[in-house]
């Protein structure tokens, strides 16, 4: 029997990583940065968060506060992003060095940064299995509202997550609306179709593009953090986030570049990643892992149906990937 | 007409002789001192002084690299100056962005719009504004249109820039740099992609600014447009500010000869035509573009051996795709193109891939607006460059490097290229030597047919002339040159005929000895001019 109401919430909660890393990644690419780095800053962000926790629960003994309980993952987790988004900025707008190879780089050294400190906690603790629990902290991000529980699927549907759920759409919300409707947005705007002209305006272009990049970074860094804390109901093993960074990039195309489309895009795409597990498939293997492919085909087809799109408000900002020099000749 | 003095309050600016002697009765809007700007080793400006008044169009004229744009950069903020100091009101400021720029009252409309194509021309005009409460395009369409009306612009500020022409976009920059209150208005080159009719409205608005009280500086190399606009002249030579003249009591051979240096002949040659067998005949050629729009419609004409023919249009009204088209690089959705050779056997181009027609003897000149995205690659070195048309030729499995080396070293000497020497990147040369050498390898391989496009673009004067000889003596010899132009003056003086495209179609063909400006403008902003019907005038 296929339960929409469980289906719908697990998709909802598969979504909000997308959400986060897509929205992040959004704010980026609009003020002209294709960061590529994004699975590495989400890597960092989960695994900083979790170094944040590991550390709380075992330095309180037990008794945590709740509010301690959340803020210091989640700092760790803002600072580790930061971090990568000043790397990434430095590189590419300071330096300018070409966006695509930082993005790439960033992202392998990120994966790894995580599962080198996931791989010393799990020995740290000695436990049997490669893993570690943080269930105390989890507790806490994941705790939903008391009474979604009596108001039956509708609040399986729509009360039953932790607050960074609720948290991430508002960010998604907010963006959407200040890149579309404040003059911080315009400029933001401005910058990624036409630096020079944005310049010309007296706009300060590196300002604005670190400021995109570092902020987007720490949106897409609370991805993982959720990912750990709520979803995974605080384990951490190594290689566990898998390609969601990739498939968040992707969203950004499929949303043509609008965070309040990648609400609804990213719980589709969620969908699509558990899939398999509502489709009665049988004992048959095979047809499960068909059913994994769905939302990498789906993808794909995305892409190529964007590629043809021809409007003109519907492509990438124009200097996407591009670095600015004022006095250029 | 033009009047040295401002409108009623101005009072007469300042009086000049032709010795040079300046007489001011009011100081200066803007004062420019001993102004000095280097780019690594290339001295842009060299201990510039230049005043600007309110109430007067000033014509900053000067070849290509003589740091007009340069020096009008230092102003609007873009580029900080080495050396010198720059006074507004009598009053020593530093401009260190283009918003300090703003804040001083200046404003400049660049060459390159510096326009957000998805943006309206609203969002345009308000970007980087830091006004009181939130982001309100209601209130600022209405400051817009009235602006616009104002000064008699022609502007809906809801329309997406991508979807506007030339003229309507510079309107946007132009009221862009009002909206923010300037009184100093600075404009790059602002005719160059005008047809007559928008530059003579352009020029109508000039006026009315002057009027206004308004100082104007328009940096220019055309000669005419300094004669019926400008009150005063600044000429620019090498970086360095050679003098200043009374438009009224100069003309186009003394401002020439300030400008180059020494003494020019301003007359294009067109000797007569020898021959005028036909060469390539072009029958209801239609091309669609990548997305879809028609560019080429039902586009019929024949290009003689021995003559230059001139293509003139508004940019982007299908210029390009045609010259593809007969390179063989552009895939054509119906028509023919036939080649005609001196024994008067004919061939269809059409389907042939291009290198069967290079060999054709069909050469391509192509400048594109980026300059070195075809035909030449930046950087690889003049010799290298001149492979690429002979790299397939010898029977040995390595490229034969003698040829295309001895190949460059003939160019560079017959053509007067200025280069360290052939080993150089061509990037590293400046865009007429660029230009001369492309146009030299192409005429090396012994066209019959010369394809050429905006071959002259950002050339300076001398330049230019050195590549309307060469076009001239291709002619001479007996090949079919296709000369693609964005200035009227020099397509009227140079070509035999004159083809005028119209948003892909065949606007008409007019002989270049006989044609009128005025006419030919028109005929490039409607079928035919206004009533002739364009399908009647071919051939």
């Amino acid at each position: 029997m296929f339960d929409i109401a469980t289906f719908l919430s697990r998709a909802v909660v598969q979504s909000i990583p997308l959400l986060l890393g897509c929205t992040g990644e959004t704010i980026s690419e609009k003020s002209g940065s294709l960061n590529l780095g994004i699975p590495g800053v989400m890597y960092v962000g989960g695994i900083s968060g979790v170094i944040g926790a590991f550390l709380y629960e075992q330095s309180s003994g037990g008794n945590m506060n709740p509010v301690l309980a959340i803020l210091i993952p989640m700092l760790a987790c803002l600072i580790g992003s930061l971090l990568m988004g000043l790397l990434f900025s430095f590189l590419t707008i300071t330096l300018r060095v070409n966006q695509n190879v930082t993005g790439l780089a960033m992202t392998t050294f990120g994966v790894g940064f995580g599962n080198f400190f996931g791989g010393s906690l799990i020995k740290l603790t000695g436990s049997d299995v490669p893993s570690i629990a943080l269930s105390k902290t989890s507790h806490y991000f994941s705790k939903h509202l008391p009474f979604a529980d009596d108001l039956g699927w509708v609040g399986k549907i729509f009360f039953s997550y932790g607050f960074l759920a609720y948290a991430a759409i508002a960010i998604a919300v907010i963006t959407a609306f200040i890149l579309k409707r404040t003059r911080t947005g315009l400029q933001i705007r401005a910058i990624g179709e036409s630096p020079a002209t944005a310049d010309a305006a007296g706009i300060n272009i590196t300002k604005y593009k670190y400021l995109c990049v570092c902020i987007g970074c720490m949106i897409a860094g609370l991805g993982g953090l959720y990912y750990v804390m709520d979803y995974a109901s605080g384990v951490w093993s190594n290689d566990a986030f898998g390609d969601r960074g990739w498939l968040a990039i992707a969203l950004v195309i499929f949303t043509i570049w609008r965070p309040n489309i990648a609400i609804f895009a990213s719980i589709l795409f969620g969908g699509l990643y558990i899939l398999y597990l509502f489709v009665p498939t049988g004992s048959n293997l095979a047809v499960k892992e068909l059913y994994k492919m769905l939302p990498y085909i789906v993808t794909i087809i995305v892409l190529i149906i964007t590629g043809m799109r021809n409007k003109r408000e519907n492509q990438p900002p124009e200097s996407l990937g591009l670095p600015y020099f004022r006095e250029e000749r | 007409m033009d009047q040295l003095a401002g409108p009623a309050g101005a009072g007469p600016c300042l009086f000049l002789t032709k010795g040079g002697l300046l007489l001011e009765n009011k100081t200066a809007a803007v004062s420019m001192r001993g102004i000095t700007k280097t780019f690594g080793s290339v001295v842009a400006n060299n201990n510039v002084d230049l005043d600007i008044y309110k109430g007067e169009i000033l014509s900053l004229l000067g070849e290509n690299g003589s740091g007009k744009t340069t020096l009008m950069n230092m102003l609007s903020g873009i580029y900080f100056p080495d050396e010198g100091q720059i006074l507004i009101d009598g009053k020593p400021v530093t401009i260190s962005s283009p918003k300090e720029a703003f804040d001083f009252g200046i404003g400049m409309i660049h060459q390159h719009f510096k326009l957000v194509d998805v943006f309206t021309a609203v969002e345009n005009i308000v970007l980087g504004l830091k006004e009181e409460g939130k982001l309100d395009l209601e209130k600022a369409a209405k400051r817009v249109q009235d602006i616009c009306d104002n000064y008699g612009f022609d502007v809906d500020p809801k329309k997406k820039i991508y979807d506007m022409s030339v003229s309507e976009k510079q309107t946007v920059e132009i009221v862009k740099v009002l909206y923010r209150g300037a009184d100093i208005l600075i404009l790059d080159e602002p005719t160059a992609v005008l047809t007559p009719q928008e530059t003579d409205k352009l020029f109508a608005v000039l006026r009315n600014m002057k009027d206004d009280g308004k100082a104007v500086v328009i940096i220019t190399h055309k000669l005419h447009e300094v004669e019926v606009l400008s009150d005063r002249v600044a000429v620019l030579r090498k970086g360095e500010n050679i003098g200043q003249l009374i438009t009224k009591e100069t003309n186009a051979q003394e401002m020439t000869n300030m400008m180059v240096g020494r003494e020019v002949t301003l007359n294009i040659n067109r000797p007569e035509p020898l021959f005028s067998s036909p060469r390539i005949r072009i029958e209801g050629l239609n091309v669609k573009s990548d997305d879809g729009v028609m560019k080429l419609k039902d586009v019929s004409f024949t290009a003689n051996a021995g003559e230059i023919l001139g293509i003139a249009g508004i940019s982007g009204c299908g210029q390009k795709e045609l010259l593809e088209a007969i390179a063989g690089l552009q895939d054509v959705e119906s028509g023919s193109i036939t080649y005609i050779s001196d024994d008067g056997s004919r061939e269809e181009l059409i389907g042939m891939d291009p290198q069967k027609i290079a060999d054709k003897g069909v050469a391509l000149s192509f400048v594109p607006e980026d300059r070195l995205g075809m035909g030449l690659v930046a950087s690889m070195d003049l010799a290298d460059n001149m492979m690429l048309r002979s790299f397939r030729s010898g029977k040995s499995m390595l490229t034969d490097r003698k040829a295309p080396r001895a190949l460059a070293e003939q160019i560079v000497h017959d053509l007067e290229i200025s280069t360290p020497d052939i080993n150089t990147p061509v990037r590293k040369l400046s865009g007429g030597n660029v230009q001369k050498v492309l146009v030299g390898r192409e005429i090396a391989s012994a066209p019959t047919v010369l394809l050429s496009a905006y071959v002259v673009r950002g050339l300076d004067i001398n330049s230019s002339y050195t590549i309307y000889d060469l076009l001239n003596q291709q002619k001479e010899k007996g090949v079919a040159v296709i000369f693609v132009g964005e200035d009227l003056d020099v397509l009227l003086e140079l070509c035999d005929r004159i083809l005028v495209l119209c948003d892909g179609r065949v606007s008409g063909i007019v002989d270049g000895p006989t044609a009128d400006k005025h006419g030919v403008g028109m005929m490039m902003t409607s079928l035919g001019g206004d009533h002739m019907d364009g399908g009647e005038m071919h051939e």
